[in-house]
């Protein structure tokens, strides 16, 4: 009995012995040779494997910086500079430092600019609802209010307001991983740049129909007047598909724009005074609406008090 | 005993209160809107400018590419504009408007009510008339017919199955032409196997449509007599289940053969058409009259007038409900098409297209989706559905984005007939997430198997 015992063990013993010389030689000859670097790149990411940098992963992320000859094309949204100076001390290499960016949602369809036209019945998903048809209101492009973006924000940076029925995005949570702007199937959220003092000016607008149906189907619709082109000093205005985008590289924050939007399309966020006023009383949108509108839509566009949403 | 398709299939009732309303023309508006995405493939490009004059039957759109199909006036009169306008489900779309004026037929068309019964024997004008005439399939999915009828040299049709099934509830389209112009079709039905070069041709009716039956018999005895162009064509009575009129399903219920995965119906040698694409075969080729209308039912129990009209392409839907007496106030949801598969009309100012086949209203109670609940795994869906998938496990699958599991359980087989939402107790929209995966796996499928070619 006790030599069965001792037998059995010694067996074990010498068989554990022979296959770890034998892992010991396959493991050094089939060696993979991987950059120490990569591991401590890897721990001073942020560990949230969000893909926010185009990347699988942070490891992914880590990996492609140390084979990359500069680090210009590759940023990690949710660390930002700060992560992006100790990578690059890591690396021993220099790194030029991006503006914050920020996910911005370009509608100011609430439910009282936007009335609704139709009652959807079916899966509470705006991916569902796009493929289906154009929504629930008179706005093809607007946002669809089920919030896929609220699904697929991994940092509990976006809620929807119930009151608006507009995603809302909370600029101190929000890492600008681009998760929303995937999610999105209307192409509404835009990452730009949080500014300085987190100040900026965007057109909160994609509809690109004419004015006249436009507003229409929104009263806050951009009607692509063109009167924030001309007035924009910077020429960081430009009007294409009846739609104004201000280009934020280009943008002063003088909010001349704000203040001439005859629909207050225009969006200041974080501005300590209100914007300018115009020299003019509030111009009359029915005459900006478009240069020939019909007869039937240049009804729906009479002037109405302009809202301004924030 | 009466065949129908073996796997899956639900019975809804089929509430027909418009099958006694003899079709009527529709008076033509005031405006027509016509759309250049009449047909599955590439939208027509408009070949006419505001200004220009049109006459009934010329073209205004035509095809960009292999799967496409020229679109005709169907109205005489002036293009006012070429432009984006809204289609029933709010979605712009470039539509032709035409100011309409009195009719004036465009060159060669024969608008007599002569029947012609004989066949022409050059397969290839029967197919260039088809496909210049812009004959697309009615049944629904609006493929160009003259696609369908010349399968690669590889495949040989031997059975042209025309689709008679009408297994949706409440349409009564097809009925009424099987009712009223039963030689039209059956000539349509020659016509294209003569192009197919098949022997054999079946018409696929359901077994709730007595009358059709007779009348449809009784058009091919009666032209049998004139030609033995018309040899080889019967009509077979199938029981009645929903999808029947789905392509695969009816291939089953007729020959038993099985279309595979990701298949078209030609491996294996079955050609489908409906009965309304036969008709307009029919008069494509022998009066050379462009597809300008169609037959669209305009029924539910709260719609006071049930009707079957003649409509011609690009009529707005509202100028055809106003002229039935508006839309009824209980009246919760307008739906083209059946109340199975038909899509709900999100603008009533669209216009009518080649496909649409009807227009349905329901009230509040009867189109109210229930709150959904857990999935209790009673299996249900999976019994009704009749491609064999398991919707259970394909909305779990969906609802996770996993594609390749999605893909390995078939979700790319899936018809969207609707059965398994229609029988699901716990009312899971398994339709919505199924179909938003299936064309996210299609789109996978296709851009692997692209580049290969």
């Amino acid at each position: 009995m006790t030599a069965t015992i001792i037998w059995t063990i010694a067996a074990i013993t010498v068989l554990g012995v022979l296959l770890a010389v034998v892992l010991y030689l396959v493991a050094t000859k089939f060696k993979v040779e991987e950059d120490p670097r990569i591991d401590e790149v890897e721990k001073v990411m942020p560990g949230a494997n969000c893909g926010g940098c185009g990347f699988a992963g942070c490891r992914a992320f880590a990996q492609s910086c140390v084979e990359a000859a500069d680090l210009d094309n590759n940023f990690c949204p949710v660390g930002g500079n700060e992560v992006m100076k100790k990578v690059a001390a890591v690396l021993g290499r220099e790194v030029k430092e991006k503006a914050p960016m920020v996910a911005v949602v370009r509608c100011n369809g609430t439910c009282s600019n936007r009335p609704l036209t139709n009652d959807y019945d079916g899966l509470k998903s705006c991916k569902v609802k796009a493929a289906l048809y154009s929504g629930d209101t008179g706005c093809f492009y607007g946002c669809l209010g089920c919030g896929d973006c609220v699904a697929a924000c991994q940092f509990g940076a976006i809620s929807m307001d119930p009151e608006t029925g507009l995603p809302v995005v909370d600029e101190e949570k929000c890492t600008a991983c681009g998760a929303c702007v995937k999610a999105c199937p209307k192409k509404i959220i835009e990452l730009r740049n949080k500014g300085p003092k987190g100040r900026r000016v965007f057109v909160s607008c994609v509809n690109m129909e004419k004015g006249a149906a436009a507003r229409k189907a929104c009263s806050a619709a951009c009607i692509g007047c063109g009167k924030c082109a001309k007035e924009c000093p910077f020429g960081a205005i430009t009007v294409e598909h009846n739609v104004a985008y201000i280009d934020f590289n280009k943008c002063k924050l003088c909010r001349k724009c704000v203040a001439v939007c005859p629909t207050g399309a225009i969006h200041d966020v974080n501005f300590p005074t209100p914007a300018p006023k115009p020299e003019k009383a509030a111009p009359k949108p029915a005459e900006e609406a478009a240069p020939a509108p019909k007869p039937a839509a240049a009804k729906a566009a009479s002037p109405e008090t302009v809202k301004k949403e924030e | 005993m009466k065949k129908t398709f073996s796997i899956g299939g639900v019975h809804p009732d089929d509430k027909k209160i418009s099958a006694g309303c003899a079709i009527e023309s529709l008076p033509t508006p005031k405006t027509v809107y016509i759309s250049m995405a009449q047909h599955l493939g590439g939208p027509a490009k408009a070949v006419v400018a505001a200004g220009d004059k049109v006459k009934t039957g010329q073209v205004i759109g035509e095809p960009t590419g292999f799967i496409s199909a020229y679109v005709h006036s169907s109205v005489t009169g002036t293009v006012k504009s070429v432009g984006l306008r809204k289609d029933l489900a709010g979605i712009p779309v470039v539509h032709v408007e035409i100011a309409v004026e009195p009719d004036e037929w465009a060159e060669g068309i024969d608008v007599s009510d002569t029947l012609v019964t004989e066949i022409p024997q050059d397969p290839k004008f029967i197919v260039d008339r088809i496909k210049s005439n812009g004959v697309v399939g009615l049944g629904g999915a609006t493929f160009p017919t003259n696609v369908k009828l010349c399968p690669p040299p590889d495949k040989k049709a031997d059975i042209l199955i025309l689709n008679g099934a009408e297994c949706e509830p409440y349409l009564t389209s097809d009925y009424r032409i099987m009712i009223e112009k039963p030689q039209q079709i059956i000539i349509g039905a020659a016509l294209m196997k003569k192009v197919l070069g098949v022997d054999h041709v079946v018409v696929g009716i359901e077994e709730n449509k007595p009358e059709a039956i007779a009348k449809m018999k009784e058009a091919i005895a009666a032209l049998a007599a004139l030609s033995s162009e018309y040899a080889g064509i019967e009509v077979m009575t199938l029981k009645k289940k929903y999808p029947q009129g789905g392509e695969k399903q009816l291939i089953d219920a007729v020959t038993r053969r099985q279309v595979k995965s990701m298949g078209l119906p030609i491996d294996v040698g079955a050609v489908v058409q409906n009965v309304a694409t036969s008709l307009a075969v029919y008069d494509a080729v022998q009066k050379n009259r462009p597809l300008i209308d169609n037959t669209i039912t305009v029924t539910g129990e709260c719609f006071p007038k049930q009707s079957n009209l003649l409509v011609r392409v690009g009529t707005p839907l509202s100028y055809i409900i106003d002229y039935l007496g508006g839309v009824p106030e209980n009246a919760a949801k307008a739906i083209s098409g059946g109340p199975m598969m038909g899509k709900a009309i999100a603008n009533l100012d669209a216009a009518t297209l080649k496909g649409t086949s009807s227009i349905l209203f329901l009230t509040e109670e009867q189109t109210r989706r229930k709150p959904e609940t857990n999935c209790i795994r009673c299996g249900k869906c999976a019994e009704a559905c009749p491609m064999g998938l398991e919707p259970f496990l394909l909305n779990k699958l969906a609802r996770n984005g996993l594609m390749d599991e999605l893909e390995q359980n078939a979700v790319q087989d899936c018809i969207e007939c609707g059965c398994c939402l229609y029988s699901c107790p716990a009312n899971i929209p398994l339709l919505d997430t199924i179909r938003i995966a299936k064309g996210e796996v299609i789109r996978i499928i296709r851009s692997r198997t692209a580049p290969k070619k």
